[in-house]
């Protein structure tokens, strides 16, 4: 407890067992806000949505056994997310270890394949030591998950606690930092000569805390800007040279760009197949100029040609210097603008309004973002919904959306928002779920009334799992399997029933109302809001198909 | 200007050197000698489809530190990708790509043939020429051991095979570098 502290731990989300009862003990007196989650999964999602909003790093408690195994998703999507988390489990007594002793399970084990790194305790007086090695790994150098499995009797054991005074050192650990300088010259100078250039951000610039150096360096001359669903934020939708998010279900512009662009700035990004779709046809004519944290991204998936390890919050104001001392001619990019600008013109996003009556979901979005001023933290959950969000509400700031993008976690909204409001009380924390996800978590209700959590969810009602709807519509002759929600729940009653506040919209007009009637509401709200049940997300690439093979929605014939 | 920076960049001179060397690699890798550091490294290859053809561990002269060396294919696998990903794990504290020219790489084979009294000669002579031990002899067959480079210990199982190979056991390559470094 007294090295949580030293690491300025103030929150911790979880739930007590058998195995960790000692740590349940201590924390009575330790003076931590724990917040007693419903299911450990929703404590792993919680932590993370804590350190994806602060900056922080997360903490989620389990027990043994089934607590732990609980964690794993979270485990796993904290770790394709880059999210700095620390996982503390109990475990059995060590003379029970490799016993199948009772909730016994080698946690440690089932997670090497998606920790950053792990430890289990064979010492009492190794813990100390591992917390603060536990927090260093999670928080420096690409963040990541860090497991730390203390087996009971090891907990309880009574040790002294000295504070720590010199920094933590890991002999096999030590993250890159600064750029090489003569790269990033070599890069000022590519970019000094391209002539179709595009700056290609991913989630890193967010957790870099870089994104005031990329909004710099865009300045530095009218570079085109495009993001991941990870980066959103980091340079303002509002932005003269954004170009809308890339991928899947990115915008016809970035997509193009990406597929007509001579170099690819990319920065703090991993060039994921939901981005490259067919990796042999993407941006077939680019040079790549790739900026990570993490050596073993270069040249993973595409080739750099210009490799720069570094942190991003080092790296883009280098270049960005050496890039305006070489006070390059911005006439160049005239050409380049003007074919943005025609596309941005003729290929934007775009969906058919229908009656004005139905609730389309794409409404439901920028209602959402004139309800809360554009200002909102924004959790998600999995699916079209999600893409919806990341096309249209429109995110202005760094750390304002948050969601699963590498494992694609459905359930993973809720605790999210969980998390993210107690890192930020005072910003308003809006969940858009939707109806497939929201019920693989809902039990976190009962978390946001009894911790009095005022979480506002706005849930996308359309009796679907949407996205694999859509796909199954779309890709397998529309036989629908297992995709209809059935006899969901009544979802006013169920907000009721946890004791939080139940509202419903039917009708476009009433919706923006609504919602500002449940953000102006004390406590947790969750409004079922019922949309067109089988409107697809366009634009989409379809699976390993090239950028070029982009499908726009289907024009309104009128 | 200074040293190594260009004046200028041409976008068409930029290349991305290729990934795959084509050859086998040595790779040393030290790591602390800590419970599960193998199930890391073994768990990471098989996660990345990174395929390992021989794996050798043993201590160290520092009883904190083990050495893994292991062989893989530099035709199948971006060498470089691997390193990078074995980096990533917080146990290793280095690792070594052998160069050929620099490397004196060895391995152990232990090989039980079958040897009729009228061909135990033949066998015997074979062991002679490769350096070979005999270490057990018994009624009808031969316990031979054989220390050298992959290639003269597979040169050896050629010769000694139409015998009637009954058992071979390897140990894997382990490699240092020539010279005082």
């Amino acid at each position: 407890m007294e090295s949580l502290k030293a690491e300025g731990v103030e929150n911790i989300f979880g739930i007590p067992g058998g195995a960790n009862l000692p740590t349940y003990d201590a924390l009575v007196d330790a003076g931590f806000r724990h917040i007693q989650v419903r299911h450990e999964q929703g404590g792993g999602h919680a932590a993370e949505g804590y350190a994806k909003a602060s900056g922080e790093v997360g903490v989620a408690f389990a027990t043994s056994g089934p607590g732990a195994t609980n964690l794993v998703t979270a485990i796993a999507d904290a770790m394709m997310d880059s999210v700095p988390t620390v996982f503390v489990t109990g475990q059995v007594r060590t003379e029970l270890i490799g016993t199948d002793g009772f909730q016994e399970a080698d946690i440690l084990g089932a997670t090497l394949p998606f920790v950053k790194h792990s430890f289990q305790v064979t010492d009492p007086r190794q813990i100390p030591e591992y917390v603060h090695e536990a927090f260093h790994v999670a928080s420096t150098g690409r963040p990541g998950p860090v497991l730390l499995d203390i087996p009971q009797d090891l907990s309880r054991a009574e040790i002294e606690y000295a504070t720590r005074t010199e920094p933590v050192e890991l002999p096999g650990y030590r993250p890159m930092s600064k750029g090489n300088i003569k790269q990033v010259r070599i890069a000022a100078k590519a970019m000094a000569n391209a002539k179709r250039p595009i700056l290609y951000t991913g989630g890193g610039v967010v957790n870099g805390n870089a994104s005031e150096e990329l909004r710099e360096l865009v300045a530095a001359d009218r570079f085109p800007v495009t993001s991941t669903l990870m980066g959103l934020g980091a340079y303002p939708a509002s932005g003269e040279n954004w170009l809308g998010m890339l991928g899947m279900h990115g915008t016809v512009t970035a997509n193009w760009a990406m597929d007509n662009a001579d170099l690819i700035v990319a920065i703090g990004a991993r060039f994921d197949d939901r981005i490259t779709g067919k990796l042999a046809e993407f941006a077939p004519q680019a040079k790549v100029i790739h900026i990570d944290i993490d050596p073993a991204e270069i040249s993973k998936n595409v080739g750099a040609h210009i490799p720069i390890v570094g942190d991003v919050k080092l790296v883009l104001p280098e270049l960005n210097r050496e890039y305006r001392a070489l006070q390059t001619d911005s006439s160049r990019l005239d050409p380049w603008w003007n074919q943005l600008r025609e596309w941005q013109q003729k290929h934007p996003l775009r969906y058919d309004p229908g009656d004005g009556k139905e609730i389309k979901p794409q409404f439901m979005v920028e209602a959402m973002h004139r309800a809360t001023g554009g200002n909102a933290v924004v959790t998600s959950d999995v699916g079209q919904h999600q893409m919806w969000a990341a096309q249209y509400y429109g995110f202005e700031q760094p750390r304002n959306w948050i969601n699963s993008g590498g494992l694609g976690t459905m359930g993973f909204g809720l605790p999210a928002a969980v998390g993210a409001k107690v890192a930020r009380p005072d910003d308003d924390v809006v969940c858009l779920a939707g109806d497939g996800s929201l019920i693989m978590n809902c039990q976190e209700l009962a978390t946001c009334v009894t911790e009095e959590i005022p979480v506002k969810v706005f849930l996308m009602n359309n009796g679907y799992m949407g996205m694999v709807r859509q796909w199954q519509e779309l890709f397998w002759d529309r036989r629908y399997s297992a995709v209809q929600m059935g006899a969901s729940p009544d979802w006013v009653k169920l907000a009721e029933a946890f004791g939080a506040t139940g509202l419903r919209c039917e009708v476009a007009d009433d919706l923006e109302g609504t919602m500002v009637q449940a953000l102006e509401a004390d406590g947790p709200v969750l409004v079922d809001v019922r949309v067109a049940q089988e409107e697809n997300c366009y634009p989409m690439i379809p699976p390993g198909q090239a950028a070029r093979d982009m499908v726009e929605a289907p024009q309104k014939v009128s | 200007m200074e040293a190594g920076t260009p004046q200028a960049v041409r976008l068409e001179d930029l290349h991305v050197p290729g990934q795959l060397s084509g050859r086998k690699h040595i790779l040393s890798i030290l790591v602390e000698n800590k419970p599960g550091v193998l199930a890391r490294i073994a768990g990471l290859f098989s996660r990345r489809g990174f395929n390992i053809d021989t794996l050798a561990v043993g201590p160290t002269d520092d009883p904190s530190v083990s050495r893994i060396t292991l062989t893989l294919d530099g035709a199948v696998h971006p060498i470089d990708q691997v390193t990078k990903q074995l980096h990533k794990l917080v146990n290793v504290l280095k690792i070594r790509d052998m160069e050929p020219d620099e490397t004196v790489a060895r391995e152990m084979a232990m090989f039980k043939v079958s040897a009729a009294v009228e061909s135990r000669a033949e066998i015997i002579q074979f062991a002679e020429i490769f350096r070979a031990k005999i270490v057990d002899v018994g009624r009808r067959a031969l316990t031979i051991e054989v220390t050298g480079s992959a290639d003269k210990i597979e040169a050896f199982e050629r010769m000694i095979r139409p015998h009637g190979l009954i058992e071979m056991v390897r140990t894997g390559e382990i490699a240092i570098a020539r010279g005082s470094e």
